[in-house]
This record gives C-alpha cells, structure tokens and sequence, in this order.
C-alpha cells in the first residue's frame, strides 16, 4: 500500500515527539490503544490559563498512526481546551488522505486526544476539591 | 549496492537467468501444443515436456511419470485435498492437517468441510512450530483419508520431521500429502525416503517462472489416485487437463536442475550469512525474539520479534529493503499473523514480527546493510515507542490494563 506523502513526513519527521511529567502541573495524559491489536498511542497536552501550549506524543503502530498522532500534536498546540475537544478524527483522514483501513488510526488519535483533555480536567477538578 | 534490496525471497524469486535462456526458444520457433501427438513441432515440444518432467523428478527422487503438471502449488494442494477427498470419500471422510499450513491447504480444507462435509482435524505445533508425529498417529481413526502437513513453514521456516510422519502414515495405511513448496530446491526432499504419496511445489520459489507447479502423485506402494479437478483434454494421466505451458514447463525443469547442483552451496551460503544477520542484531538490540525453530529451520530464513516496535512502521523505516511482517496491517484479513499466534507468540509480539529471505542472488553486503537499516529503524522507533517508555520505567506491559479496540 502506497502512503500519502504527508504521512510519509510525519513519520519521518514526527513533531513533538516525547514526554512530559505525568504529574508536571497543566499536564493532561492520555492512552489509548492495546499492544495486542498492535496500536498504542500516548498524546499529552501542556495547558496554562486554558490554552494548550505545548503537546507531546509517543506511538507504537504503524505509519498511519504515528502520523495521525503526530498531526494531533501539531492542531493542538495553541486551541483552548474547549477547542481541543472539536477536533474530529475525520479531520485527521482528510488531512493525511488516509485509505478506509487506516480510518482507525485517527480514531485512535481522536480518542487519544479526548483522554488526555479529560485527564486535565479531572486533575484541575482534584485541585478544586484540595481547596 | 542497487536498490531497493530484496529480501522477501519466500514470497517469490527472481528467475535465473539461465532459466529464462532455456525457456525462449519454446516461446517463438518451438510453440507446438505438447498434446499434437502428429507433427514435428508437437514431438519438440513433447520432449522439451518430458525432459523437464524428468529433471523435476530427479530434484525430489520421484518417477518422471509421478509429476502432474499444475499453475503452481496452490492448484496443487487443492487438486490434492479435493482429487482425494471426492476419490476415497467411500472409504472415510476425515482429512488431518495441522493449523500453520499455508492458506492453501487450510481454505481448501475448509472449503471440503463446508462443501462436503469432510470432517478437518487441525493438529498444533510447538513452541517452534513443529508438528509432533504423535499427535498425528493420535488423531488418526478409522475415517481418515489423508493427512498433510507441509514441508517448511513460510514464515517461520520451521522443517516438520516430514520422515516420522510419512512413515506413521504408511504403518496405518492413510495417504500423506505434503506442502513442499518451500522446501523443494533448498534443502533435501526425497518423496521415496519421506514416504511422501503426495507433494505440491512450485516454479518460481525456486528462480524459476511464475505459473507453473507441479503435484507429485505415488504411482506404487500405494497407487495414489485422486479425481481430477479440471476436465477436459485428459492431460496428465487425466488429472488435470489443460494445454500444457510448454515454456514454463522447460524453465521449471532447468530450475530444478540448478537446484539440485547448487542447492547444497547455496543452503550453506545463505546459512552463514543468515546467521550473521541474527547474531548481528541480537549483538545490538535487546528484546528481540526469534521465531521458529532455532536450528530445524530453512537456511535462507530468519524470522523475528523486535518488541515495543510495530512491524508496518519498521518495513516503512526501511523502505529501500523489500521484507514482510507478520503485521495486522500489513495483512488482508487485519489480524496478526496466524503462525505466529499458533506458536503461542502473543499478539504484541506478532505484530512486531519482521520476515527476512535471502535467496540464491542476494549479497554479502546486501545482509549487512539490512541488518544496519533495522537495527537503526528500530532503535528510532523505539524512541517514539510508548510502551518502550514503559517497560524502561519497570512497568510490567502484561498487568496494564489496556482498552482492546
């Protein structure tokens, strides 16, 4: 199977490859996927003053699903959190012309990116109950 | 160096060009229909048919009149399982096979239990992929027909002691059919000391041209016959009708002429460097498992799990260099690799699996550019790996709970 060229970049050249402290304060994880069905991905987000100012990935998978996370990264760095949570991963098909077999890889990104806001949220939730 | 490197040699080889000189003539000035049994161009072709028929039989120690021509080995395997299974279905209805054979076998033994209510024993292999012998005498009753096991694995290589099983096979009286394509031309295949009734093998696994195989039917101790699949002309015996492909039919011959000459050098060739591709990556990585048997295995294959790393992602890191991955995303089906599962390796690791095959052309330089590539493919990858991340941190892969999707 022949990949789009943007795929192709992202793999070769994957943005904002790396971690973050999971417990760093403003830092939202998230993990989705299962080694068994050969994808996983871990995406995080940097927020401050609800913004997301920088964001991190790590990904087992194939060149689709590097990419898609890779592109996440990419459209997350500066949306608010709200914003963040309208990202859809057909979005992401579209962008990276992904073929019908690979359409799971972005869905694995969207939820990918929908684990690492809710794992903010409920960290700054924590915070509030400290208080 | 040229590239892109081929190394997906189980998948298919490139014909040898002396192959491809032997074939030419019978493609222009000698084009006579091998079946005209009244004119001169019908008897060339007829001999150049014969001759071939002999060098094959000589390659695996069979009669030239034992060798039924075919499109290739899975034509072959079916013409096996289905010729037996509608010949000697008065007799039983039950056919042995084991759960790593190629699909080939598999399907058509599938399509036999679904079609005609043939009753399928899949045996399992061990942690190398090998069938026990026992377990077919075990499995034998008074209902089977047939049992087939193949020659070599595909992916992982692993040679089934195909001597001990034949031999069970005769004491009971049951025919055996194996799945030779792998096997014939690399290492040695004797249809009389294996006790082989029936063999599938094909052309261009072994440099010769795509489209043609032949299926080797015993014609004594016992005389094997099997209802043809294809009706017609009455070709080959009339097992299996049809024009005979006079051209690939010739290069099929001189392939396994040049198998049987150079098949000991190449074996003992592609060894040595297969296994300095092994210990080279080993030397430079961790976490990485073989798969296969570590020494009853095809010389030329070499098969292997690189953990935390992602086959499909691994072949697009190293794209210059033509291999396969027993991936779910390299496959059809988009599940891991059968074989591999059957051996008990876990999905994570199947999914990790990298299949190397050298062949008669490939280079000393070539291996060692591959090993290079992969080893600093995977080592990248590893880097955006975030179970790699993990299993450094000490977290154990296997107690995370992770959401199947």
């Amino acid at each position: 199977m022949a990949y789009s060229e943007k795929v192709v970049d992202h793999f070769n050249n994957p943005r904002n490859m790396g971690s973050f402290k999971k417990e760093e304060d403003g830092v939202g994880t998230g993990i989705v996927g299962a080694p068994e069905c050969g994808d996983v991905m871990k995406l995080q987000i940097k927020v401050q003053n609800d913004t997301i100012v920088d964001a991190k990935f790590k990904t087992f998978g194939c060149g689709s699903a590097i990419a898609s996370s890779s592109l996440a990264t990419e459209w997350l760095k500066g949306k608010t959190v709200e914003e963040a949570g309208k990202i859809k991963n057909t979005d992401i098909v579209q962008e990276l012309n992904l073929p019908p077999v690979k359409i799971h890889c972005s869905v694995l990104a969207e939820d990918a990116i929908k684990a690492a806001l809710a794992d903010y949220k409920k960290k700054e939730d924590g915070k509030e109950t400290v208080k | 160096m040229k590239f892109p490197i081929y190394l997906d040699n189980h998948s298919t080889t490139p014909m040898d060009p002396r192959v491809l000189e032997s074939m030419l003539p019978y493609f222009t000035e000698k084009f006579g229909n091998s079946a005209s049994r009244n004119h001169a161009f019908g008897w060339e072709a007829e001999e150049a048919v014969e001759n071939a028929r002999k060098q094959i039989a000589r390659l695996i120690h069979a009669d030239a009149k034992e060798i039924v021509f075919t499109s290739g080995a899975t034509e072959s395997d079916n013409l096996a399982l289905k010729g037996v299974a509608e010949m000697y279905h008065e007799k039983g209805d039950h056919i042995i096979t084991s759960s790593t054979e190629h699909r080939a076998v598999l399907d058509t033994a599938k399509a036999l239990g679904a079609k005609r209510g043939v009753k399928v024993t899949y045996l399992p292999v061990d942690k190398f992929g090998m069938v026990n012998p026992e377990d077919v005498r075990n499995a034998i009753t008074d209902k089977t027909i047939l049992v087939s096991i193949m020659f070599a694995n595909n992916e992982i290589g692993t040679i089934n002691p195909i001597k001990e099983i034949g031999k069970i096979a005769k004491e009971k009286g049951i025919l055996f059919h194996c799945d030779a394509t792998q096997g014939v031309g690399k290492v040695p295949v004797d249809v009389q000391d294996m006790g082989i009734d029936l063999m599938s093998f094909t052309a261009h696994k072994i440099y010769g041209p795509k489209g043609v195989g032949a299926l080797y039917v015993r014609k004594k101790n016992p005389r094997v016959r099997i209802a043809a699949q294809m009706d017609g002309g009455g070709h080959e015996r009339g097992m299996r009708s049809g024009t005979l492909p006079v051209p690939l039919i010739v290069g099929f011959g001189k392939a396994c002429e040049l198998c049987e000459q150079e098949m000991a050098a190449d074996g003992a060739r592609l060894s040595v460097m297969r296994d300095r591709l092994h210990a080279n990556i080993t030397k430079a990585l961790e976490d990485v498992y073989l798969n296969g048997h570590p020494t009853e295995r095809l010389p030329h294959n070499l098969n292997i799990s690189f953990a935390y790393v992602e086959g499909e992602s691994l072949l697009m890191g190293c794209k210059e260099i033509a291999l396969s991955s027993g991936s779910a995303c390299t496959s059809a089906t988009l599940e891991p690799s059968y074989v591999l599962r059957a051996l008990g390796v876990g999905a994570e690791l199947a999914h990790s699996s990298i299949r190397f095959g050298l062949g008669r052309f490939t280079l000393d330089e070539e291996v060692d550019y591959a090993g290079k590539r992969i080893i600093e493919t995977v080592t990248k990858l590893r880097e955006m790996s975030p179970l790699y991340e993990m299993a450094k941190e000490g977290i154990d892969l296997k107690s995370v709970q992770w959401a199947a999707h």
